[in-house]
Order: structure tokens, then C-alpha cells, then sequence
């Protein structure tokens, strides 16, 4: 069968093998747990716990500040130590609820669930936006408001993006292969709220063993299709993912469900089928640890609010002093300032590299090889964008097309003159969106 | 252990590709037809000229650079691919000293002057070598080989005489150093092709325009052993593989380079037929050249989502 895609886009070295096979572990945190509020796209979240609360394990610590907003969740039981403002794994210091942990894990007790088809869509949608869901793949987008869009009935496709185009990351991987039934069953919740639609678990050819147990696990599953991707990054960039599965391309200005989509990650469905079947809210995600400096590179499940320095230690520590540590995949990834940060709803792994590409490279003169429109997906011409971004040229900027970049970064990766083509396109982007908006 | 990492902005990690190996890729890709040239004009010694050429171009960059304070950027090989370039154009004749001026006016007046590498907005190989054609004339169209003295093929052709096609295609005939043989430079452009560096649309909508061309105007209609002739004869295919698809000088999207090779080729046609020499690529190619940043303009390609996500 041929394999499913996009123009343009890259092959870097996948880094995969390094995690790929150690299955998914357990890891308990230690003392201080770390709850941003904002750690989603919205609104911050609102503290209703205060300095010295007493919490328990699923304990609501923050309500939702507004409709496109998410609530926060103690992971462990404890003692509330503050709110303060923190480090978070992107770099940006925010507020935070910070709980000291007891140790001893008492769980309040969850309400209990119906089954699926006594459930109402208001229901459904309430215990997903209750359980504070939101896009784990990165953007941490509210899933509820995700999956109320205007027309419903126009919805005709639900895509599990299965890709994991980023290198080195083998969390949703792991996820298909060791949780298939849950995964399946946050798709027939997803299904629940949109009878016409389809459900398409869209997986890069590269985990062939995924495709295969996720065949086998919906042979039965009348509404729903397993369907193989050619491994290519950034495969799993929304876009580029409902182009390849449709035939049908939205640009900067449209949204999925213009295409009649709604596109949600691997860890996000299983968070729906938590919250829905086992009524339990958003506490934990697996993250992957990987790189050449950590000592045993693995897949970790762990609560959320964990530091990234007991996330480095149940990896064995590092081999080696890294140059870069990133919070994410090496190519739309964060690098870190430091490990003293929590795991976060969207934190999808976390990678010790011991010599940094970026600084042993020094930028130089565009040749005009035309290898970056070669590899922009987005199909624009970074070179000239750049250029237009450096000279802060706003309208020539807009007139070639600098608003439909994602941002993947394909860019900067195949430049042989190693410029900073997406940082430069990234940021006039962003100075651009913002002046629109002021009109 | 904090202080000691690095924060940049994504993406983290880079290809291995840079413009120092593109560059060495393509004088590599060129060392069959130097090697050829070097042989075939062996009493010419030609292989001094090759070397004094090449010298004197990464030297006035080298010296361009101290003198200017900037950075030094020999180690990109893109002044050694210049140099090379030019002596492979240039008869084996040619005194050494005008080559090495040919390679000072390619690198300081073309290259530098106009800001540096990915600046000319001409070939600078090309450009140095109309140079001198223009300035030594007569020593610039001086063709021997094995110490005889006589028109090349192309010469011949335009005169009406007729050619060995055979030799053109090895190679054993007269001509600049680089030019004349067909399969040493064929041999380095699929080198080019294999590993990425060029691709297929300036080259084949330059030959395919241009035999177009000849077929209506050259008076012999669809005459194969003609075309042939003039595929093989002169500077058209070292032009076609190594100096039309030069980066920094042509379009960079694939409909604008369609339409630069089209443009090559009918002035190669037209100054091959109608002109006063038998040659024409590097004129063609120059003056292709300016054409480039309004063939840029014209060929914008459509973003994702608003047309252009068809393959």
C-alpha cells in the first residue's frame, strides 16, 4: 500500500532506538512537587488551595480560569508549601502551587462512572474538560473546546496523531504498544460525540509493530481504520497529518474542522479515556528520557508536577556532563536552563545531548541552494522570509506568505550555511500576528 | 552544572550538509574534466595555467579578506571552485598571468565587491572569463593542441566544414581546458546528481530549449548527427551541468529554474547561430543571470493550504 504524506519535510537520524524497546516504568517522586497554573493555552488556571492545605492525591488545586482554560490536580497527597513563581520547563517563569509530598498516596475517592451509553455528549465533554484535559503533544490546547467546534455535524474525521515524527521520543509509541485497549477506548468516547465521523489512527511507518496491534485491536471497531504514514518529519504537524490522511489542506487562517477534522495526540486520548471510564482526572504522563548523555534512556510514567532532576536519576543519571538538555523533541523542543523545572502537562520527554550542534555551528552567507523551500512543508521560501524578517520588512513579510510558517524547523535543520532561518521567521511571525490583533 | 548548558532556539539539531562540503562536492565532480583537460593539452602544459588560475583566486580572496578585515572565508572552497572554474574555461595557451587577472577580476570585482559569497548576482567564473575575452581576444580564441594550431569544432561546424562527433564526445579535440570532453564532464555531473547537489531542471530545459532552437533555426531541421554536434561542441555542457546551475545565480524554485534553463538555451542558440563567434554559453548564462531576481518574482510558489501542497 503506498504510504500516506506530505511535500517537503526531512529524515533526520531518528535517535529512537536508544528508548525504543525499555518498557514503560513506574517512578515515584520525591518531596516537592511543582504545579505551574499555566501549562495550557488559555487562561491560567485559578488556585483554590492555599499556603498550608492539607491535599489529597486528585485533589482539585486549581479551578479553570475561563472557557478555554484547564484545571490543575494534585498528584500526590501532602501539604500545600506556597504559590510561587517558578521556572517552567520552556523558560518562563510563572506561577506555581508548590505541595510537599506525604508519601503516602491517599487518593480521594473518584465518583462513580456510567457506562459509556448512558452518557450524554454534555457529560462526556464536562468530565473531559472537568478532568483537566488539554493537547499533551506540545501545544496544550483545552481538548473539550477542541472537540466543541462550531458545526458538529460536519466533523468527519477523529485523527489519533500517532506520527511521533519528533526524533529520540518513544513515549506515544510505548503508550500504543503497552496501553492499545485504553487508547481504543478514548477514541470510541471521541467517536461518542461525533456519530458521523471516523476514527483514523494515523501511525508512521516505522513502528510497524503499532499498526499491527492497533489493526488487531480494531478489527471489531466498525467506525474506526489504522492507516500507515511515510516516516518524514514533521509528519505529525496537524497540517501536514490531515493532508496526508484527507487529501485536504488548511492553511494559517483555517481550522481541522474547516477539513472536517479534529487531530488529538496519543497521551491526550488516554487522558479522555481515564476521565471518562475510570473518572480520574489528569495526574501523571510518560515521558521519554533519551540522548547520548543519560546513562539508561527509557520511557517513564510519572505524576505530574515531578522535578526534571529525579526524571534524569531514574534514567541512571547522566554518562556525561550534557552541553544542551531540551524539554521536548530535538527539533520544535525548549532547551532548558536547568533541570530544577517540573514535568508539565505537555512535557513529552526530556533529552541530555553532550555536544550541542547548534553552537559548533557558525551561520554564514545564503548560498541560495533553495534546500530550505525544498524542506518547508508549509511550502514558503524560508531564505527570503528571513531575510524580510531581519530587515523587519512586516508587509513584504506578510506578502510572502510568512504567516503560513508552523515553525517545524526543517529549515534551519537542512541550511548548509547553518543561518537561524526559523528563529528569525519565528519571531517576526509573532510580532506580525500580534500588530494584527491590535487592529 | 547549570552555567554550563547551552539554551538556543529550536530546532536543536542540524544536517551535516554545509556550503564547504557542497563546494568541495562540485570541484570534485569537476577533477574528471580537469585531469582530461590536463592530458589532452599535456604539451600545452595546461596544468600550470589550472594551477596559477585556481591559486590566484583563493589568494586575492584570502588577501581581500585580511586587508578588509573580515572573516576569512577560504575554507568554504567556494573561491578554489571559482578558480577552478575559470581556468577550465580559458585555452591552454593563455599566458598565466592573464589568468590569474581573470581570477582576480572574478573574485574581487564580481564576488567581493558586491558583498561576499551568495552576493554576485553574476558568475563570477563566467563573468572574469567574458572579461577577458573581451579584453585579449585574440589570445582567448587561440585554440591548439599536440602543438597544432586550428579552429575547434564548433568553429568548424559554424563554418560549414564537419566534425568528428566521436572525438567530441572523448574529448581529443581543441577547445578550452575543461570543455572538450563530453563524458569526463558527464561523469561529474551524475557524481552531482547522485549525492543531491544539482538536479535535473536548469540543465535539461537548457539542452531541450536549446536543441529546440538549433532544429528550427540551424538549417539542418531535425538532423541528429547536427545536434549532436552542437550538444558536444564548446562550453554547452560544462556550461549546462557546472555553471548555469550554479546556486547563488539562478532561481531558487523549480518553476523559476525551468524557466531560466529555457532562457539559456534560446540565447545560446541565438548567439550560437546569428552571433558573430561560434560560442555563446557564457554570454547566455551571464545575461540569464540578471534575469534571475525577475524570474524570482514571477515564480512565488503557493503555500500549503493555498494550492501548492500538491506534489
Amino acid at each position: 500500500m503506498r504510504l500516506l504524506t506530505f511535500r517537503g519535510g526531512i529524515h533526520p537520524n531518528d535517535g529512537k532506538k536508544l528508548a525504543k524497546d525499555k518498557p514503560i516504568k513506574d517512578v515515584l517522586p520525591k518531596d516537592i512537587l511543582v504545579y505551574p497554573l499555566s501549562q495550557h493555552i488559555g487562561a491560567p488556571a485559578v488556585a483554590s488551595v492555599k499556603k498550608g492545605d492539607q491535599v489529597l492525591k486528585g485533589q482539585k488545586i486549581a479551578d479553570a480560569g475561563g472557557f478555554v482554560s484547564s484545571p490543575i490536580f494534585a498528584s500526590v497527597s501532602g501539604t500545600v508549601k506556597g504559590i510561587e513563581k517558578r521556572l517552567t520547563p520552556t523558560g518562563s517563569k510563572v506561577d506555581c502551587i508548590v505541595i510537599e509530598n506525604d508519601g503516602e498516596y491517599k487518593e480521594v475517592e473518584y465518583p462513580p462512572v456510567k457506562p459509556l451509553n448512558e452518557l450524554t455528549k454534555d457529560e462526556i465533554l464536562n468530565m473531559i474538560a472537568d478532568a483537566g484535559i488539554v493537547g499533551m503533544g506540545g501545544a496544550g490546547f483545552p481538548t473539550r473546546v477542541k472537540l466543541s467546534p462550531k458545526e458538529p455535524d460536519k466533523i468527519e474525521y477523529i485523527i489519533a496523531n500517532c506520527a511521533e515524527c519528533e526524533p529520540f521520543i518513544t513515549a506515544d509509541y510505548r503508550r500504543m504498544l503497552e496501553n492499545t485497549e485504553e487508547f481504543v477506548d478514548g477514541m470510541r468516547i471521541i467517536l461518542t460525540l461525533f456519530p458521523d465521523a471516523k476514527g483514523i489512527f494515523a501511525v508512521e511507518d516505522n513502528k510497524r509493530d503499532c499498526i499491527q496491534k492497533l489493526k488487531q485491536a480494531v478489527k471489531d471497531e466498525a467506525r474506526m481504520e489504522v492507516k500507515a504514514l511515510q516516516t518524514k518529519y514533521p509528519q505529525g504537524a496537524e497540517r501536514q497529518l490531515i493532508y496526508a490522511v484527507t487529501g485536504r489542506a488548511i492553511n494559517s487562517s483555517m481550522l481541522p474542522a474547516d477539513a472536517g477534522c479534529i487531530v488529538d495526540n496519543v497521551e491526550t486520548i488516554l487522558g479522555i479515556h481515564r476521565a471518562v471510564s475510570e473518572g480520574k482526572p489528569l495526574l501523571e504522563r510518560v515521558v521519554t528520557v533519551s540522548g547520548d548523555a543519560i546513562e539508561s534512556p527509557g520511557n517513564f510514567r510519572v505524576p505530574l508536577g515531578i522535578n526534571h532532576q529525579e526524571l534524569i536519576e531514574a534514567a541512571g543519571g547522566f554518562k556525561e556532563q550534557p552541553e544542551k538538555l531540551i524539554s521536548g523533541g530535538p527539533m520544535m523542543g525548549f532547551a532548558m536552563l536547568t533541570l530544577d523545572a517540573p514535568v508539565t502537562k505537555t512535557s513529552s520527554s526530556v533529552l541530555a545531548f553532550k555536544k550541542d550542534m547548534v553552537s559548533r555551528s557558525t551561520a554564514t552567507a545564503c548560498i541560495n541552494c533553495g534546500r530550505c523551500a525544498d524542506a518547508c512543508p508549509s511550502r514558503i521560501l524560508p531564505s527570503r522570509l528571513a531575510d524580510f524578517a531581519e530587515r523587519h520588512d512586516e508587509a513584504a513579510f506578510i506578502a510572502n506568505h510568512g504567516l503560513e510558517c508552523v515553525e517545524c524547523g526543517c529549515c534551519s535543520y537542512v541550511c548548509p550555511g547553518k543561518r537561524q532561518l526559523k528563529q528569525s521567521i519565528g519571531s517576526m511571525r509573532k510580532i506580525a500576528l500580534a500588530n494584527r490583533k491590535k487592529k | 552544572m547549570d552555567e554550563k548548558l547551552n539554551v538556543s532556539a529550536s530546532p536543536h539539531i542540524r544536517d551535516k550538509v554545509t556550503t564547504g562540503s557542497i563546494m568541495l562536492m562540485v570541484v570534485i565532480a569537476l577533477l574528471p574534466a580537469t585531469f582530461f583537460g590536463i592530458y589532452n593539452f599535456r604539451h600545452e602544459n595546461a596544468w600550470l595555467l589550472v594551477v596559477v588560475t585556481t591559486a590566484a583566486a583563493v589568494i586575492t580572496e584570502y588577501l581581500y579578506e585580511i586587508l578588509m578585515h573580515k572573516p576569512v572565508t577560504i575554507k568554504d572552497c567556494s573561491a578554489l571552485l571559482t578558480g577552478l572554474l575559470l581556468s577550465l574555461n580559458l585555452p591552454p595557451t593563455l599566458p598565466l598571468w592573464m589568468g590569474a587577472l581573470g581570477s582576480v577580476f572574478a573574485i574581487l570585482v564580481v564576488k567581493q565587491l558586491f558583498g561576499g559569497l551568495g552576493q554576485n548576482f553574476m558568475n563570477p567564473a563566467l563573468a572574469a572569463r567574458c572579461f577577458l575575452l573581451i579584453s585579449f581576444t585574440s589570445r582567448m580564441t587561440y585554440f591548439v593542441q599536440d602543438g597544432v594550431t586550428g579552429a575547434t569544432p564548433l568553429a568548424t561546424l559554424k563554418s560549414g566544414g564537419s566534425v568528428r562527433t566521436m572525438d567530441m564526445l572523448i574529448g581529443t579535440t581543441r577547445g578550452t581546458i575543461g570543455e572538450t570532453s563530453v563524458l569526463a564532464i558527464m561523469l561529474g555531473a551524475i557524481f552531482l546528481l547522485f549525492f543531491g547537489i544539482i538536479e535535473l531542471y536548469i540543465p535539461v530545459s537548457y539542452l531541450l530549449a536549446f536543441v529546440i532552437f538549433i532544429t528550427i533555426f540551424g538549417g539542418h531541421g531535425f538532423d541528429p548527427q547536427y545536434i549532436t554536434a552542437h550538444l558536444c561542441g564548446g562550453g554547452l555542457m560544462l556550461g549546462a551541468w557546472f555553471m548555469a546551475t550554479d546556486y547563488v545565480t539562478s532561481p531558487s524554485t523549480k518553476r523559476g529554474q525551468i524557466i531560466y534553463g529555457i532562457c539559456i538555451g534560446l540565447l545560446t542558440g541565438l548567439f550560437r547561430l546569428f552571433g558573430g563567434s561560434s560560442e555563446g554559453v557564457s554570454y547566455a548564462i551571464i545575461i540569464s543571470n540578471l534575469l534571475v531576481p525577475l524570474i524570482d518574482k514571477f515564480s512565488l510558489p503557493k503555500p500549503f493550504g493555498k494550492g501548492g501542497e500538491k506534489a
